[in-house]
């Protein structure tokens, strides 16, 4: 084992589900031709004014009573100071002293036990608008011809959730982050998908001695939108500070960009440099003051959270089947198979590999219907394939499928394999002279032959009894 | 034959009610006027052709958005910006069937006293062109004291509509706190400014005030009034309580001549029938100007850092990369009021200064709050001049920033309490007209209405200035 533990926090940004902005009434739309979703508040013309969006506060206190966070009884905004032609109005409405949501946890479960990260706080801001920077080589800032802003994005709803630094490796940064992400989809707040960009996190990484107390500079990897990229940015950040003391250098807080091209990193600005973003109250609005009631409503609507559902299923399905089906939202539709009479491994197996790779919506699937195909004795490969592809469509019935059932009668088969093995003596040979792999090669003719329709279970068995009587 | 000098809004209401005169004849006969006497005043920055609407006009302070109308805040960063939207207080007004006559002059963002920041040259006095008209709302309350428009809307900050009232002689409201929309007022300090009517009675006052005020969704820090607006009628003070708090009327700073105007005017309420009682407010006056002076400018070097280049306003023509277009804009663009208050500001919020500064300037807010709300305990309104002096000499001031800013010493401390404010006007001193300053608790703005007319019918000024009748 190591002497060096890996410490990681994170901060983690989700765009809010609602149908207008933050602060104005543009209503969001991923994929609106630039500057089309724009107003005199989200521009900052003179004199406009913002209004805060009930329905993102209200989701953002949803999340905060998923994570077991104290819910404030006044939350306030503040203007976060800083220069950038994204940022329209020269600051960002943010919360800072007073945030919406204060200290949670969220309980991740392993194998070995359960991991607690605590929360420190998630609350509630507005997105900057999008820079493209045209011309030059990198497509950076720096160098570029010019740039663009397109404001459509600027004032969207942002959660920021901030965790303490309690992971210790980047497979625990994964899983926390899946299980957060999880939670997030489930209370219908986010889509939270980091390939769109409605999810990114800010990863602060340090190294320490086991046993030491205290904490070490970090290092923050900014705006990562990655599951793969967070695993190896962590890692390579590790590595590099490990390597660092040990040839006894001293580390200093900074920003990194992660560059999965090289795997390295490079510093995107140095503690020293870093802005006094003034802070202060949003003289504009006037504090968040959620209501006894609407708390309780919302805690109503809160879901069973995904780690206690892995807990759940762990006894059935094992542990990692259990973590990869809740994580990924397809443990209703395996739990919905199983009750309807299939093998739990067989559930396992068709959700979390045909099902999953078909990237179809889980909830849509009709599972009674599914279910009576996976249970048809000697289903043809085809018809499951078929079957699968169809499961979450309108119009699914298992009976198109379940008719064709594999041609497993010997009287059907006989000539055919006896034809294959007249075909490849050479291959019969191997087989004889002890080397029973190349099985699989004869059974796959005779599924060619017969188009598939043959049940490969009979046909193996059918060959082993041919291929020993000719002995 | 109308006779702007004199006509009241009121009284041009019932003339075009009555047909007496019709709309362009009125909207010509200020056109007239201005042509005449706006070359030496300066008034105004823009005028208005007569859209052949049907009311009444009326002026707006340049800090006010006016759709398709120049809109500057007397800034050269807003040279030629011409807002896309009205601001809510326009809409009212419109709503009511008024219409805008042209914008007048004001500091720059309206933070100055005498209207001498504004980047398009400074407005005179109607009673003593040599002199100010104070400020920062002077274009407002010259235009209403020179005939040049019946009644006009300001905004006030720590005394913007006050102070030139007082100074101009006529009539001007600072309302609570949240009566009134600021959406589409260009920001000078949020948690401060309050738009409010200038006239040259308290019935017109009164009247615009019920006009603009009112709860307005897009202005989160507006409220509904707790009562309807009522015109006043009433010409004795029986019962009223009136407190007379000592730091107020016996400053230092104080003329004689303004001491003695505004004792008069307090011997006036007992003879009207009210108690007059002595008071001690300790901090307010001490404490107001300071503390204003750190807040003000906080909240304005963030509301002006909007004013970058990139999207509207003036932009400089000296290139540069990103950081430098910034810089030259706002460099050339401001003027040097709004950068020494932009660079107070963001001193007094920086990390490590924000607590000494800022924010223990809001906890000094709350105690003059309180102190006033004791006050209030024991009176009904309080009285005191509403500025140390009558109109000074253009350029008297202007080399001098702290004098300058002791203009404001008595209407600050209740800005910053959030309380409504009049000016009535209460003689002459040096042939130039003396303002009262009525304070209430909040929402109290039919108590000063009462008092104010009172005061008016008993007093008798005549807010013509001599000079203009003579020609």
């Amino acid at each position: 084992m190591s002497e060096w533990e890996t410490v990681v926090g994170l901060e983690v940004h989700a765009h809010l589900k609602t149908r207008t902005k933050m602060f104005c009434r543009c209503e969001l739309e991923y994929g609106a031709a630039e500057n089309t979703r724009t107003c005199p508040v989200c521009l900052a013309h003179p004199g406009a004014l913002p209004v805060a969006n009930g329905r993102a506060i209200e989701h953002t206190i949803k999340l905060g009573l998923a994570l077991e966070c104290e819910i404030a009884s006044s939350a306030v905004f503040a203007r976060k100071n800083y220069f950038y032609p994204d940022l329209p109005k020269g600051y960002q409405i943010s919360q800072y002293e007073a945030p919406l949501c204060g200290p949670g946890r969220l309980v991740v479960p392993t194998a070995e036990g359960d991991e607690v990260v605590r929360i420190v706080r998630a609350h509630l801001e507005e997105d900057a608008a999008k820079t493209v920077h045209a011309g030059g080589a990198t497509g950076r800032s720096v160098g570029a011809d010019y740039s663009l802003v397109d404001f459509n994005r600027g004032g969207t709803p942002l959660l920021e959730i901030v965790s303490e630094p309690d992971i210790r490796s980047s497979e625990a940064a994964l899983r926390f982050l899946r299980l957060l992400r999880q939670t997030i989809v489930e209370l219908g707040i986010s889509d939270a998908e980091m390939e769109k960009g409605t999810m990114r996190a800010d990863v602060n990484v340090s190294v320490r001695k086991q046993g030491e107390e205290g904490y070490r500079p970090r290092w923050e990897l900014k705006n990562m939108n990655s599951f793969t990229f967070i695993g190896r940015g962590i890692e390579a950040a590790v590595r590099e500070q490990i390597a660092a003391y040990e040839r006894g250098e001293t580390i200093g807080q900074s920003t990194y960009d992660y560059d999965p091209d090289t795997d390295r990193l490079t510093v995107h600005r140095s503690k020293e440099e870093a802005d006094d973003y003034r802070y202060f109250p949003e003289p504009d609005l006037v504090p968040v003051e959620p209501t006894a009631e609407l708390v309780e409503r919302l805690r109503a609507e809160v879901p069973e959270p995904p780690g206690a559902r892995i807990r759940a299923l762990e006894q059935a399905a094992g542990f990692d089947v259990a973590y990869a089906l809740v994580t990924t939202g397809r443990d209703a539709l395996y739990a919905g198979l199983v009750a309807d009479g299939v093998e739990s491994r067989a559930a396992a197996n068709w959700v979390m590999n045909d099902f999953a790779a078909t990237g179809a919506d889980p909830g849509a699937v009709d599972i009674a219907g599914m279910a009576t195909v996976l249970k048809t004795p000697s289903l043809t490969r085809d018809a499951l394939v078929e079957a699968t592809a169809a499961s979450a469509l309108p119009g699914f019935s298992a009976a198109d499928y379940t008719s064709r059932a594999a041609v497993s009668d010997a009287s059907e088969l006989g000539p055919v394999i006896d034809a294959v093995l007249a075909a490849n003596p050479q291959q019969v040979e191997t087989y004889r002279g002890g080397k029973e792999g190349i099985l699989g090669f004869l059974v796959g003719q005779v599924m060619k032959e017969t188009e598939g329709k043959a049940d490969a279970k009979a046909v193996n068995a059918l060959l082993r009894e041919k291929l020993a009587q000719d002995a | 034959m109308i006779d702007t000098l004199r006509l009241t809004a009121e009284e041009a209401a019932r003339l075009l009610r009555e047909r007496e005169v019709s709309a362009a004849e009125l909207y010509a006969a200020y056109r007239a006027a201005i042509d005449e006497r706006d070359p030496e005043l300066h008034c105004y920055l823009h005028v208005c052709e007569d859209d052949g609407g049907e009311g009444i006009p009326i002026a707006v302070k340049d800090v006010i958005g006016t759709k398709g109308i120049p809109t500057t805040a007397g800034s050269k960063i807003l040279e030629n910006y011409v807002p896309v939207y009205d601001a809510t207080v326009i809409e009212r007004c419109k709503a009511n069937g008024l219409r805008v006559l042209g914008k007048t002059n004001t500091d720059e963002f309206a933070m100055g006293s005498s209207t001498e920041n504004s980047a398009y040259g400074p407005t005179k006095n109607p009673w003593d062109p040599t002199r100010v008209p104070g400020g920062s709302g002077g274009g407002s309350a010259a235009a209403v004291a020179a005939g040049l428009a019946p009644w006009a809307l300001g905004s006030d900050t720590g005394g913007s509509i006050k102070q030139p009232a007082a100074l101009c002689g006529n009539v001007g409201l600072r309302p609570t706190y949240g009566t009134v929309s600021r959406y589409g007022a260009i920001a000078f300090a949020s948690s401060l400014d309050q738009i409010g009517p200038v006239a040259r009675n308290v019935r017109d006052c009164a009247y615009l005030y019920s006009i603009i005020a009112g709860r307005d969704p897009a202005d989160s820090t507006t409220v509904e009034l707790p009562n309807a607006v009522e015109l006043p009628e009433g010409e004795d003070l029986k019962g009223l309580r009136v407190g007379v708090p000592r730091e107020f009327n016996e400053h230092e700073a104080i003329e004689p001549g303004v001491r003695e105007a505004v004792q008069r005017a307090i011997e006036l309420c007992r003879e009207l029938g009210a108690e007059v009682g002595d008071c001690s407010l300790p901090y307010s006056v001490d404490y107001g100007m300071p503390c204003y002076y750190l807040i003000a400018p906080a909240e304005a070097s963030s509301n002006l850092a909007r004013y970058d280049g990139v999207r509207f306003g003036y932009r400089s023509p000296n290139g540069g990369d990103r950081l430098e277009m910034y810089e030259r804009t706002r460099d050339e663009g401001f003027g040097e009021e709004s950068k020494r208050r932009i660079m107070i500001g963001t001193y007094a919020l920086s990390a490590g200064y924000y607590d000494a500064y800022y924010g223990q300037a809001q906890k000094v807010r709350t105690v003059l709050a309180r102190e006033h709300a004791q006050a209030f305990e024991r009176f009904d309104v309080l009285v005191s001049p509403t500025s140390p002096s009558v109109a000074f000499k253009l350029g008297a001031r202007s080399e001098n920033p702290l004098a300058m800013y002791l203009s404001d010493l008595l209407t600050i401390p209740s800005c910053m309490a959030g309380l409504p404010g009049l000016n009535v006007p209460c003689g002459l001193s040096e042939g130039l007209p003396v303002g009262l300053q009525l304070i209430g608790p909040q929402f109290s703005e039919n108590v000063l209405f009462r008092v104010g007319q009172a005061l008016e019918t008993a007093i008798g000024f005549d807010p013509v200035p001599a000079r203009l009748v003579d020609v």
